[in-house]
């Protein structure tokens, strides 16, 4: 009890300070339209903190100021001029052809979090990276990164690894800080990494195209994630005791029964498909050859990548520029699976895409798309990355070459044959790799992060490279959400009871599944655009009333520097992550600080890539550290909320560190799109 | 008293759950856009008016559901530190003055403004020979007076709050997170079991 009173007087002396100077600056005896527009905003924050619906909040102070703006410009017009604004305002959040996309995403979130394939997909990353130091802490934090992708819900995504992935951890031996640290950090991965809805509000807030959007934020969201499983592996490696590596029988993949007879034979899984094809192993022809082809898709996918390439450097330079567009397109699908190949055999593939496209019309797109697969796996594409490096210039030289309208087909330069043999070597390595243990992985691999990733990557791909419109990626995303639900649960349910029962079980379920789904969207979509509503009101009479017009000049007056107004907006920035929630801080504040970048020639993508940067550490700061309260939900009685903040802590500087990176070298993020349109 | 915050609580989630499907529709129609744009190369001239129109039907008609389930964004800095009826005088004050005017404002508003599109049978001007707008027009008064009819309720809740000293219930729908249906769905551990293995009583 005296506890909530400190904390309560601690709220109120804070809000005691925001009212102070707001009451003792306003020039009460005569009072400007100007200094009305300021005590509107000071009243806002507290108001706000008071825990009053935000929308509303907005609306009303909205309606109230601008009546007294109309007022006193013309006490007989106000009222029917504020009732204009008001519906003027609301129709334009309702016709607002940005902001449609957030029920579609959300949607699509709620469909794939329902899909149930987290628990397979943490299942065989963990058995994938079980030789990684850290490789529980590690596999937490890539499940969130791509599930929180998909979904982009926090708090599902926290509280499904809270009870996922902590047990074993704890178990294992993990110390609990580190444990609840990655469940938190990387939960919150999804609201930077694109397609999220974040990125939207602020595309429709600050009128920046969210195509650029997605595209910038895609490497630095990939950075940070990487930032997060280099800090835990460094981590485990100096401080064995705090990860101890897993004991051999945790690392063990059960063998079925047809591969335990073959595996007596010989080590290598592909060799001894082929032979049990031949027959004579005991086991059946057409599970031999099933599995035989799965074993293979690995240099499929390659050998694919490779003959496209091929086909693609010799065939005449195609002079119509759209065309050039539809290729790429092509460029897309395989580059999916060339990334199915590489993550499939961690050992494996690589660099083969990028020098593929160097004869397109839009080279460098692919060189977009290449390096993800080499992130993804620092270790694994070890052996790779120095020859393909070494591939990459001749590429850039074909990107600065305009495309020479020749009639007949050249022959393959020289880097072709080199990456060809790269491709051969590599097919080789990772088939005398390929024992039975990893090629179950694999399998494992196949049914729970595949599908995702490809998912993922086939709705970023989509919007980044112009084929779609986000709105349209969305619906299609949503869809298949809706199909990979239905698909894992009927796998779930064949297995139970095979036959046409599990067809209706499953019939059944994605009714509720899609019924829940709708639901939490309309619930969703209806706070995020109520939310507009409100604030397009509000910032319409902050305006009216001339508040950010002394605010400009305010802080024009300062005389900062661009770098200088930069580091100051995105520590208001962080501190107002502190109280307030992401999508409060973006729709209500974010009207302020856009108009000044103009002033700072500040590109506002820029600025977006860092707030969205910025934001991630409104997660993990108390006291509104929503996933420490999810992730407190479910983890074992002894785990402290004390513990989870202090296991945040870490990861929070990594986000303050990836902040700065980004700022200095602004390049991680608009690399991307200012390749791909301008 | 229970019993009539209850069925105002039903007609707006029952509103709000019947728009709700029309994700399902606005996700049908876009994709089926998609594909017969770039299968069968033939677009249809509405899609795009359409598509705006359940997005903006969806979400407002869904305003008064979202307030029945208390799903509207709150700064949750101090509120849920306060006593109930500290949280219910604060919540009925700011309901007088902040929700009250806005959403009539809006209601009333929005009631010209159909009324007049509707006068002039207004069709939308995106492509050449648009759809009717008055109909989405019309959502603006609807949303808003169910939404001031929630309103309502949520105020008698302050009150019967402040006389109760604690909140009367809600009714049950489905949540974001779920703690007992995640736990189903992932087929989670007895988490007290597996903690008991690594510490000793670590008390509650």
């Amino acid at each position: 009890m005296s506890k909530m009173r400190k904390e309560l007087w601690f709220g109120f002396v804070i809000m005691g300070l925001l009212l102070l100077p707001v009451i003792i600056l306003t020039p009460w005896t005569n009072l400007t339209n100007g200094s009305l527009g300021l005590l509107m905003l000071g009243l806002i924050v507290v108001a706000i903190m008071l825990g009053f619906p935000t929308a509303f909040t907005l609306m009303g102070m909205g309606v109230l100021f601008s009546w007294f703006f109309y007022h006193s410009v013309d006490p007989d017009m106000a009222g029917g001029q504020v009732l204009n604004l008001m519906v003027q305002r609301a129709y334009g959040v309702m016709s607002n052809d940005v902001l449609i996309a957030v029920p579609l995403f959300v949607f699509m979130g709620y469909l794939v979090e329902r899909a149930a394939l987290i628990e397979k997909l943490f299942k065989s990353l963990h058995l994938a990276m079980s030789r990684v130091p850290g490789s529980l802490a590690v596999a937490t934090v890539v499940t969130c990164a791509i599930f929180a992708t998909a979904t982009g819900i926090v708090g599902a995504v926290v509280t499904l690894m809270g009870l996922l992935a902590l047990p074993p951890m704890l178990r294992a031996g993990y110390h609990t800080q580190i444990a609840a640290g990655s469940v938190t950090a990387g939960g919150c991965l999804g609201i930077l990494i694109p397609p999220s809805v974040l990125l939207i509000v602020y595309g429709a807030t600050a009128g920046v195209s969210v195509v650029q959007l997605y595209a910038g934020a895609f490497f630095p969201g990939l950075m940070l994630a990487l930032l997060y499983v280099g800090y835990i592996v460094v981590l485990a490696m100096i401080k064995p005791n705090l990860m101890p590596p897993l004991p051999e029988s945790e690392r063990h993949v059960a063998l079925p029964a047809f591969a335990q007879a073959l595996a007596a034979r010989g080590r290598n899984a592909t060799l001894g498909l082929a032979r049990a094809v031949g027959g004579g192993a005991g086991v059946p022809m057409r599970t031999a050859l099933g599995q035989l082809l799965v074993s293979l898709l690995p240099a499929l996918a390659i050998a694919c990548v490779l003959a496209w390439t091929y086909s693609a450097v010799t065939a005449p330079v195609v002079r119509d520029s759209t065309a050039g567009l539809i290729e790429s397109g092509g460029s897309f699908a395989a580059d999916i699976k060339e990334e199915t190949g590489l993550v499939g055999a961690p050992e494996s593939t690589g660099l083969q895409e990028p020098p593929a496209e160097a004869t397109q019309g839009k080279p460098a797109e692919s060189a977009g798309l290449q390096e993800p697969p080499a992130g993804d796996k620092p270790a694994a594409a070890e052996a790779v990355v120095e020859p393909a490096k070494t591939e990459m210039p001749p590429a850039a030289e074909m990107v600065a070459e305009p495309p020479v309208p020749t009639a007949e087909a050249r022959a393959a330069p020289a880097w072709f044959w080199a990456m060809f043999g790269i491709g051969v070597a590599l097919i080789a390595l990772l088939y005398t790799l390929w024992t039975w243990q990893r090629f179950e992985i694999f399998k494992m691999l196949l049914g729970s992060f595949f599908p995702l990733a490809i998912m993922i990557l086939a709705v970023l791909g989509s919007i980044v490279f112009g084929f779609a419109t986000p709105t349209e990626a969305a619906a299609v995303g949503a869809s298949g959400g809706f199909v990979l639900a239905a698909a894992y649960r009927y796998i779930a349910h064949q297995r139970g009871n095979p036959g046409f029962a599990a067809v209706t079980t499953t019939v059944k379920e994605l009714g509720v599944i899609v019924m829940e789904s709708s639901f939490l969207t309309a619930k969703t979509s209806a706070m995020v655009c109520w939310l507009f509503v409100g604030s397009a009101i509000f910032s319409a009479a902050f305006a009216l009333l001339g508040g950010q017009e002394i605010i400009e000049t305010w802080v024009l007056s300062l005389g900062l520097t661009p770098i200088q107004f930069m580091i100051l907006a995105q520590c208001i920035i962080f501190i107002l992550g502190w109280p307030l929630e992401w999508t409060e801080i973006i729709i209500i504040f974010m009207p302020i600080f856009i108009p000044l970048l103009p002033k700072f020639g500040i590109d506002p993508l820029f600025f977006g890539l860092l707030v969205a940067m910025n934001l991630q550490t409104a997660f993990l700061s108390p006291p509104v550290a929503m996933s420490a309260y999810y992730l407190k939900g479910v983890a074992p009685k002894h785990v402290t909320l004390n513990q989870i903040f202090l296991g945040m802590m870490p990861f929070m500087v990594i986000q303050v560190i990836a902040l700065v990176l980004l700022y200095m070298f602004p390049g991680i993020g608009l690399w991307l799109p200012q390749t791909l349109y301008q | 008293m229970q019993k009539f915050l209850l069925f105002i609580d039903k007609l707006s989630t029952f509103v709000g759950q019947a728009f709700s499907w029309l994700i399902v529709a606005l996700t049908l129609l876009i994709s089926w856009e998609v594909f017969s744009r770039y299968a069968l190369d033939e677009p249809h001239p509405w899609a795009f008016d359409v598509m705006i129109m359940l997005y903006g039907t969806l979400f407002m008609m869904a305003g008064a559901y979202t307030l029945s389930k208390n799903g509207h964004v709150r700064g949750d800095v101090l509120y849920g530190f306060f006593q109930p009826r500290t949280q219910a005088s604060l919540d009925l004050l700011l309901y007088i003055a902040f929700f009250m005017p806005g959403v009539i404002a809006l209601t009333y508003a929005g009631y010209f403004y159909a009324a007049e599109s509707w006068a002039i049978n207004e069709h939308s001007n995106i492509t050449a020979d648009g759809p009717p707008v008055y109909p989405f027009k019309t959502v603006i008064p609807l949303a808003g007076g169910i939404l001031l009819l929630q309103g309502i309720v949520e105020i008698v809740r302050c009150i019967v709050c402040l006389r109760q000293g604690y909140w009367p219930s809600r009714g049950e729908d489905v949540e974001e997170v779920d703690v007992e249906k995640l736990k189903e769905m992932v087929h989670a551990e007895d988490v007290e079991a597996a903690a008991a293995s690594h510490t000793t009583e670590a008390g509650r």
